[in-house]
């Protein structure tokens, strides 16, 4: 039995993703699209494990992995279009790719219901590219945003956030960081929401599907407008709440997320009594919540996860007010580092939160000292190399293959060697060092039509199979139709190995026929392990010749392989 | 500890079972109606990387254990044992399975070495040949885990009583690997500590 699909009424032990899951389905989620991405994946894969059962509840049901993010949020949309309860889910990057589509996405009065859930990777525990904070992109579009803290709040709150995607006609984000997805906790639950066939239609309407100027515009107007109504509720909701509440305190901590947790735990330890103002409903912001929580008050410190966005809004509202007081959090203003470095910081502005953190800046501001200092010392004097993540050796990862080859006929200090988001970016490991730039998915194929445009220098790209299909064909159109010659090097595994063995097209669809469909006249497949000698000799061969190619090294992922045969 | 709530980091190498040794007294700790919360790692650092999971029990808020916080540590892979110091303060336990996992390109470092600066830290060290014994008595070493973690039960090291802890087991193993797992709970409840 699925933990998620368990009777109403028990209490189970749910990661913060799987609450996610249960609250949706307890809201009637009839749609839920996906791109695997942690700490965002656990959403997806679960659903896909329940897909058929969930099906049998509600007739309506559709789980799909798409192909990338935006079209995840596209296929969402598309549903809630035509009146269908839709989720779309992805990590914080995932909103990146989606952001063409998301920004006017915004303004459409919905005719059903989209929530949108984003998980972000304080400390890039399973990140590559960048610590990037969402909230900058959701405030800019003007969405309603929701933070919980613990798994029961991730399923009341999704709950919530469809409701109030239903009464404003509007999508609303639920922001997660990876404390918050990957805490586990218990979970009371409610009744999942039964559903007959329902025939959903798209309505034709012009003025509400269509963005073109000067329509635009209103639709702009329009979802200001909505965003006012919106605010009314977050400041009267009990997702804003204020703990301990002092009157005579003149300190004061705002927070949310993980950081409550952090808070509390601090103040409990401390025994101190501190009024903290929980945001749970962040966006719109309750200003007038806020700016109350700041009267009587001239100490204010601010606990968030990731940028000091919170603590830029909230100088803003303070300064409005002519609020006179001191604001501590991660320091100066969202310019950044120059900043950071002329004024000290009492929460770093890098790296995720800690309970300690937290514990230091209360204790700074209250002019303690901090108990930690010593045993930092102590700690940092300790040397241990850093264990990197490497390719699997039980069982013996193919990947293995396609290193011994290059490092075997190709001449490895004249081929600039560019990297992508999937298992393979664990070449630039010291022991294999076949890395020279690295950023996200599809990206290293554009810049080495660039690079091999620019210079004389050779490239050889490496592409997973999932990203290929997510998001490299464009670049491998342009290195044909723009005239450059990178040998990519489609590292075909067959499946999403890196975020936990996710499906994707190529089990439908041949890449190489797409390479080919795309104008690439030279293309071959190769099983990197069973045809090593081949493999060899058709990058010795390919490395020579003139204009894009491509070489499918086309093996299973062993875990996968090992998984199956069993 | 202050509060006596009861601080665990069982850290090690991805792929040694660290979720699912979570999994399991996060069950035990259900099925004793006790509060708790525990994080898990994901991810990148899952491929033969450093992992480290935290449980908590009692009335407590951060899923994380606190600098120095830790009243037990339970260490899956010597070296690891060293990173973990970042929780260890002078009354915390440390249990060290001795299991060295090369970090490729590296010398790995010398027990006596790591046990040096250990011993800065805390002096309750126990050093337990739970890969070795799980791979010689039951041929599967990847069981330390498991066996450890009964170990500690049986031991009254952690706030889970043994029936608990059997019970959580046969819950969260699949059917497959069950009997083995049992045994491995077996062998650690005979175990000369």
């Amino acid at each position: 039995m699925e933990k998620v699909l368990e009777k109403t009424g028990k209490k189970i032990n749910l990661l913060g993703n799987e609450a996610i899951v249960r609250g949706a389905l307890e809201a009637g989620v009839d749609f839920v699209a996906q791109y695997p991405g942690t700490p965002s994946s656990d959403v997806g894969d679960t659903f896909f494990r329940i897909k058929e059962k969930v099906s049998r509840i509600n007739l309506n049901f559709h789980y799909e992995y798409s192909t990338n993010e935006k079209v995840a949020l596209e296929a969402a949309a598309g549903a809630a279009f035509s009146g269908a309860k839709a989720l779309a889910s992805f990590k914080n990057f995932g909103l990146n790719v989606a952001s063409d589509f998301f920004f006017p996405l915004a303004q459409i009065r919905l005719p059903g219901q989209l929530v949108i859930f984003i998980a972000d990777d304080p400390s890039c525990w399973s990140s590559a590219q960048s610590e990037q904070d969402t909230r900058h992109q959701i405030f800019a579009a003007r969405l309603p945003m929701l933070e919980p803290s613990v798994p029961q709040e991730s399923k009341d709150f999704i709950i919530f956030a469809f409701e109030l995607s239903k009464k404003f006609q509007i999508p609303v984000v639920i922001r997660h960081t990876t404390r918050i997805s990957h805490q586990s906790g218990p979970v009371l639950f409610g009744k999942i929401f039964k559903k007959s066939k329902k025939k959903f239609e798209f309505k034709k309407d012009i003025e509400r599907f269509v963005t073109m100027p000067p329509r635009v515009l209103r639709m702009k107007i329009d979802l200001i407008k909505r965003r006012e109504e919106i605010r009314k509720i977050s400041e009267k909701s009990p997702l804003n709440k204020v703990f301990n509440k002092e009157k005579k305190s003149k300190m004061g901590i705002i927070t949310s997320g993980v950081g409550f947790l952090y808070t509390m735990e601090t103040l409990q330890n401390l025994n101190l009594k501190v009024p903290v103002l929980k945001l749970g409903f962040v966006f719109p912001l309750p200003r007038k919540k806020l700016q109350n929580f700041l009267k009587g008050k001239n100490r204010i410190l601010i606990v968030e996860e990731g940028d000091p966005f919170l603590e830029w809004k909230i100088k803003e509202l303070a300064f409005e007010m002519k609020w006179k007081g001191k604001i501590f959090g991660k320091g100066g203003s969202m310019e950044g580092g120059r900043i950071w470095k002329e004024r000290k910081s009492i929460l770093p502005a890098a790296g995720e939160l800690k309970p300690e953190y937290v514990e230091e800046a209360i204790l700074k501001i209250l002019g303690k000292k901090s108990k930690y200092k010593n045993h930092l010392r102590k700690f940092l004097e300790i040397k241990v190399p850093v264990r990197f993540p490497i390719m699997c050796t039980k069982p013996v990862c193919p990947y293995w293959s396609v290193v011994k080859a290059i490092k075997k006929v190709l001449p490895e200090k004249e081929i600039i060697f560019g990297g992508e988001i999937g298992c393979y970016m664990v070449f630039a490991h010291k022991a294999i060092n076949l890395q020279d730039y690295l950023f996200c998915m599809g990206s290293d194929i554009g810049i080495a039509h660039g690079i091999t445009k620019a210079t004389n220098q050779k490239v050889l790209a490496f592409v997973g199979d999932s990203s290929f299909f997510h998001a490299a064909i464009p670049q491998l159109i342009n290195t044909v139709v723009n005239e450059s010659s990178p040998l990519i090097v489609i590292m075909e595994n067959q499946t999403t190995a890196m975020t936990g063995h996710q499906p994707h097209p190529g089990q439908k669809i041949k890449i190489e026929e797409i390479v080919k469909a795309c104008g690439v006249k030279n293309v071959k497949v190769i099983d990197e392990v069973e045809n090593q000698k081949e493999f060899e000799n058709t990058l010795k061969e390919f490395i020579k010749l003139k204009g894009p190619k491509v070489i499918v090294a086309r093996r299973m992922c062993a875990l996968l392989a090992k998984k199956l045969k069993k | 500890m202050k509060n006596k709530n009861f601080n665990l980091i069982i850290c090690g190498v991805g792929g040694q079972g660290q979720i699912t040794l979570l999994r399991i007294l996060s069950e035990a700790a259900i099925l004793e109606n006790k509060d708790f919360k525990a994080a898990e790692t994901h991810g990148l650092s899952q491929r033969g990387g450093s992992v480290e999971v935290h449980f908590r029990m009692g009335k407590v808020f951060s899923p994380l254990v606190s600098q120095a916080g830790a009243d037990l540590i339970l260490s899956l892979e010597f070296q690891e044992t060293l990173r973990a110091m970042y929780y260890c303060s002078s009354k915390t336990k440390v249990l060290i399975n001795d299991k060295i996992i090369p970090i490729i390109g590296e010398i790995p470092l010398k027990k006596e070495k790591i046990l040096k600066e250990v011993k800065k830290f805390t002096k309750n060290i126990k050093i337990i040949e739970a890969s070795k014994i799980c791979q010689e008595k039951l041929g599967k070493e990847i069981l330390a885990g498991v066996f450890l973690i009964s170990l500690i039960s049986h031991q009254k090291l952690i706030p889970l009583k043994p029936k608990s802890l059997l019970l959580a087991i046969k819950k969260q193993i699949p059917q497959k690997y069950l009997d083995l797992n049992l045994k491995a709970f077996e062998l650690s409840k005979s175990f000369q500590f």
